[in-house]
């Protein structure tokens, strides 16, 4: 069963890290793709950049609205997500429980709906 | 209300296993009794601040669940129980003097780690009904979604009364193995509260205090079962050395490194008393070695070194007791300090051969210092990433990281 971790933090957080400390954390999170792929779970994965680049486009008004910013102003921002395939929720909640973006945020785990 | 509430929960703690194992054990209906004694605790919760606490606090809160109790089976009469069902129950919950409540617990723990539950539900199982940890807090500790975690735990409760699990102490016969149950299950509950992060995460924690609390309970129970007493043994020894594992900076500090001089020193008289009281009853038994092991680390607080000779000695008699892939990871990591570290390579299980291993950190962890220390960098390299990769807890993730770091200098 595939499931999506969304990974959400506090985007400043990463902006306060020194040099070091991100190569530190980026190495943490290529460990992890690679325990993901080795443990043959990893499905996809990709870091997004910050919500200051986002565009939002809606036209449930019936007219086009393209907005500066993300879609909701939240204290953590999605910042990536993996795509995993497991055989349960408890294994979802494990690998989740394993990614280091678990430390310093929070993950959604969400079931993909099967089609 | 401040006392009322902390009168209440030093009760829960105490009595709440021993209330709900006493409510459930003529009709094996623990959600019953749960929901009952639910009842009373909120009732006490009401009453207490406004009259004081009562002189029995558990007496009183045994009267309104029984009350509870006797109202819910009168308005099943129609449905499901006969007229007679409900005099026997109200004649059985109303017979004890309710200054003598009997202390069934130990029946209650049998029950729940009985043959016929899930092996994986047993801890969470016990946690809640002997000492009434609600299902978020459990489904926190064991990475459970709070969903899932009740619906386990009330199946398990209807499995408890449809199958007819007895709520009581196996005969002589049956004894050791359901015992062995009752400690896995109580040694599980410890486990998961042992990984521990960093302080913000409370709920694993305390879990290590409730397991040992569980283990509190067993021995005075039951103190003249040898497996009792080493696995409180074991979880004092480990629990001793709680603080240890990080340094005053809140870095992690492997095992070797710890400075003796931080351990618990209280915690291990303890321990090395339950062992010798366990030597002297004379069945071995896993638990036992389990903590001579933990007790032969010991020596290194007297003499500086660890008694290896012993430790390997221990190992193979573990293997005996459970072939488990952990075990030989660890005896591989004492073979490295006696006979040197391609032996320890040798004598490490495969995950080649076993492949539940790729997804187990330790693994990985043991695997990356031996091959760093035989100079296979490249082999050591893929160990540390793997054990970085599966790990959680962020001060040993960067404690791997830095070992890495060195090896590839």
């Amino acid at each position: 069963m595939q499931y999506l971790f969304l990974l959400y933090a506090n985007e400043k957080g990463w902006e306060q890290l020194s040099a070091d400390q991100r190569k530190q954390g980026e190495a943490a999170y290529t460990a992890y793709t690679n325990a993901l792929r080795e443990a043959k779970i990893y499905v996809g994965s990709n870091r997004l950049r910050p919500v200051g680049d986002a565009t939002t486009v809606t036209m449930q008004t019936g007219q086009s609205r393209v907005i500066d910013g993300p879609y909701a102003d939240t204290k953590e921002q999605l910042g990536g997500y993996y795509l995993v395939d497991v055989p349960d929720l408890d294994s979802a909640i494990a690998w989740a429980n394993r990614c280091p973006g678990a430390h310093h945020g929070t993950i959604e785990v969400r079931p993909v709906w099967a089609m | 209300m401040h006392d009322a509430h902390r009168a209440a929960e030093a009760i829960a703690r105490h009595s709440y296993g021993k209330l709900v194992a006493y409510l459930a054990a003529r009709n094996r209906d623990v959600a019953a009794a749960e929901d009952a004694l639910s009842d009373a605790f909120a009732a006490a919760l009401t009453e207490w601040p406004r009259n004081g606490c009562p002189d029995k606090p558990e007496a009183w809160l045994l009267a309104v669940a029984r009350r509870k109790l006797i109202d819910g089976a009168r308005r099943r009469i129609t449905s499901e129980l006969a007229a007679d069902d409900v005099r026997d129950i109200v004649a059985s919950i109303a017979a004890t003097d309710e200054a003598e409540i009997p202390d069934q617990r130990l029946a209650l723990m049998f029950a729940c780690t009985h043959p016929a539950i899930d092996v994986a539900i047993r801890a969470p199982l016990m946690l809640q009904t002997v000492l009434g940890l609600d299902a978020a807090r459990i489904a926190s500790a064991f990475l459970v979604s709070p969903a899932t975690m009740g619906k386990r735990l009330v199946r398990a409760k209807e499995k408890i009364r449809s199958a007819g699990i007895p709520m009581q102490i196996p005969t002589r016969d049956e004894l050791p193995a359901r015992l062995a149950d009752v400690l896995d299950a109580i040694y599980a509950a410890y486990a998961e509260g042992w990984n521990d992060h960093a302080a913000p995460d409370t709920a694993r924690r305390q879990l290590a205090d409730e397991a040992l609390f569980l283990g509190h309970i067993l021995v005075d129970l039951a103190f003249d079962e040898p497996e009792a007493l080493g696995l409180l043994a074991l979880m004092l020894h480990i629990e001793a050395r709680r603080h240890a594992r990080r340094s005053d900076s809140g870095e992690y500090v492997p095992f070797d490194e710890q400075n003796p001089k931080r351990w618990d020193s209280a915690m291990i008289t303890a321990a090395e008393k339950l062992l010798r009281r366990a030597a002297e009853l004379g069945v071995i038994g896993r638990y036992q070695i389990e903590a001579a092991l933990q007790s032969a680390h010991v020596h290194r607080r007297r003499c500086g070194v660890a008694n290896w000779d012993d430790i390997v000695n221990l190992y193979d008699a573990l293997l005996e007791f459970s072939a488990s892939p952990v075990v030989a990871i660890n005896r591989a990591l004492a073979i490295a300090e006696t006979d040197g570290t391609s032996a320890a390579l040798v004598a490490m299980p495969d995950a080649e051969q076993d492949r539940r291993l790729i997804e187990y950190q330790p693994y990985w962890a043991a695997r990356a210092s031996l091959l760093a220390r035989t100079g296979a960098h490249a082999e050591a390299h893929h160990a540390y990433e793997m054990a970085i990769g599966l790990e959680s807890d962020p001060a040993v993730r960067t404690f791997l990281q830095r070992r890495l770091k060195r090896i590839q200098m």
